[in-house]
């Protein structure tokens, strides 16, 4: 990345909150500078911010107007946002168990079908991507990961679901996701993980961060139950391993 | 340890707090208290922190049972007829329900949410430093789900303190003040302009998640798909129909939608309190003022406990008396008849 960064826009949302908006498409290299943004302000806290939310291309910090005006806060935001991106650290790696295809993944044959090949060759592709967490959104747990293979990058649904199943993995557009809670969705959803990326009683209760770093593999339906049952106790049953 | 049971409820009826902060970065949105003013002013009357969570009750009745021996409790929010064994309750008052005795509130005349506050708090288990109800998170404490009847709150038995009422400034009739952004740019002047010289009406199918707005329908410059971005209390976003969602307070964290205008903080309350099918208009307004009204706002809360008055006392409330008279009508200080009316929203 070039030394000089184009700075952010610095967009008004309400009189408690400021989108710094770093590109209107999705786009890695913003979203690299979104987390980047986010670090930095965890690292050494502006007075007055509540709570920051990392999106694909912008950073959504919460303040109080009590404690700080939205000139100067955007002043310091700016600074921090112009300083040299910190050399990559490394990633946590999430290994992600999914059942594909059949009653876990009810689009798996049609997006095969619309891409002219196998159910099995969409599952190889899937597989072999390497994803980012690029943001976590819409309802908990929901991650939204970017490195989709763009031999499967294809348009939403027409008619989005009105209910898809707790622990979809789906594709829509360019993106891919892990979903946590049953929720609306216009994705194709290609099969289901037992992994709560979201559980309440457990620690941590949210398993996946923005930044953190994305693999599948396939099982067999018969093991997607036993872990369901497993996660449901409880139990991570991701892997974590070294990126 | 005294019980208060839920004898009736409507629905949209859950418990609610000053909501839930810290994990919208994993998609965890704040839920909370639609008004958050009329949820500190019934706490302040029971003594309780202004954020404490209390039930708040959607646009149908409810009745509620003192068990196991007496339990205090304060309304404030939408109007309604409230009474004891059919000796009224004023809102913005507390009361003392004996045990046996029930508390019984009618319809929200005007507006949408009543808060009803219990002396001492509703006692749950927190997450993220709230028992506010999610239900689609599965998360609120005592129940995760909106109340029912036959429910139960397990509340400290009341200290016997006299009643108190609390004097609100009068509620504004003004339009809705908004802050342009943070996606106005997706919007040419003249859709700008429609939004915000139009009468917008909030739907009947509106919720906690999201007030739908009807009005002439806004059109976008470069349609209505953009990548998703965070979202807050009052974020007006314009799907691809035309017609703005109001976001409130179960809110998606993330949307993909432009939004053209924000809700600003000291209004998300009375835009919440707003009734389905009234008629009312938006306002633009600059940064400092926003953020002035904002902070006003926040003092205005902090300060209520200065607004208790001794529930004996002739209920003057000097500010609806004289926006009364500046607006000419002719009304009584003495005669409360006169100036109640006049102070209706």
């Amino acid at each position: 990345m070039s030394a000089t960064l184009p700075p952010p826009r610095l967009l008004p949302s309400g009189d408690s909150a400021v989108t710094v908006e770093f590109s209107r498409t999705i786009d890695d290299d913003a979203n690299q500078r979104v987390l980047a943004l986010d670090k930095a302000l965890a690292a050494s806290p502006i007075d007055g911010i509540t709570e920051s939310v990392p999106t694909y291309r912008s950073l959504l910090v919460h303040y109080d107007p009590g404690k700080i005006g939205f000139d100067a806060l955007g002043e310091k935001l700016l600074a921090l946002a112009s300083q040299p991106l910190p050399p990559a650290t490394r990633a946590r790696r999430w290994r992600i168990p999914v059942a594909y295809g059949g009653e876990h993944g009810i689009d798996l044959e049609d997006v095969a079908k619309t891409l002219n090949t196998t159910p099995d060759d969409i599952v190889a592709r899937h597989v072999a991507g390497d994803y980012k967490v690029a943001m976590i959104g819409f309802t908990p747990g929901w991650s939204y990961l970017s490195g989709l293979d763009k031999s499967l990058q294809m348009s939403r649904r027409q008619n989005p679901r009105l209910l898809t199943p707790a622990g979809t993995i789906s594709i829509g557009g360019i993106q891919a996701g892990i979903q946590c809670l049953a929720a609306p969705s216009g994705w194709h959803l290609l099969g289901r993980t037992p992994v709560r990326t979201y559980q309440l009683h457990r620690n941590p209760t949210f398993l996946t961060e923005p930044g953190d770093r994305v693999t599948f593999f396939a099982i067999d339906h018969k093991t997607f139950e036993e872990q369901d049952r497993a996660a449901e106790a409880g139990e991570i049953i991701a892997e974590q391993v070294a990126a | 340890m005294s019980r208060l049971v839920i004898a009736s409820i409507g629905p949209a009826s859950s418990v609610q707090d000053g909501g839930r902060h810290g994990a919208q970065r994993y998609g965890l949105t704040v839920s909370g208290a639609m008004d958050r003013l009329s949820l500190a002013a019934a706490n302040t009357l029971v003594g309780n922190e202004p954020f404490a969570a209390v039930v708040e009750i959607g646009p149908f009745g409810a009745s509620f049972t003192a068990r196991d021996g007496a339990v205090r409790v304060a309304i404030s929010g939408a109007p309604r007829n409230a009474d004891i064994a059919g000796s009224p309750v004023a809102m913005d008052t507390s009361v003392t329900l004996k045990d046996g005795e029930t508390l019984t509130l009618g319809f929200a005349r005007g507006g949408a949410f009543t808060y009803l506050a219990i002396e001492g708090g509703i006692k749950g288990e927190q997450v993220f430093g709230s028992l506010a109800v999610n239900a689609r998170a599965g998360l609120g404490s005592p129940y995760p789900r909106p109340l029912q009847a036959g429910d139960e709150f397990a509340v400290d038995a009341a200290s016997g303190a006299p009643d108190l009422r609390i004097e609100l400034p009068k509620p504004s009739s003004g339009p809705i003040r908004v802050l342009l952004g943070p996606q106005d740019d997706e919007f040419d002047d003249a859709n700008k302009a429609l939004f915000l010289d139009s009468e917008w009406k909030i739907s009947a199918t509106s919720d906690r998640m999201g007030y739908r707005l009807e009005g002439p329908a806004i059109k976008h410059l470069h349609g209505h798909n953009i990548v998703s971005d965070g979202t807050v209390n009052g974020s007006i976003q314009v799907p691809g129909n035309g017609a703005p969602i109001a976001l409130m307070m179960d809110r998606g964290t993330s949307g993909g939608y432009p939004k053209i205008a924000t809700v600003i903080t000291a209004d998300v309350g009375r835009l919440a309190q707003t009734s389905a099918g009234t008629a009312f208009r938006f306002k633009a307004v600059s940064m400092a003022e926003a953020q002035d009204e904002a902070k006003k706002f926040a003092q205005l809360i902090r300060n209520l406990p200065d607004r208790l008055r001794s529930a004996d006392t002739v209920a003057l409330n000097i500010e609806a008396l004289s926006d009364a008279n500046v607006a000419g009508y002719a009304v009584s200080a003495v005669d409360a008849g006169t100036w109640q009316v006049a102070a209706e929203p």
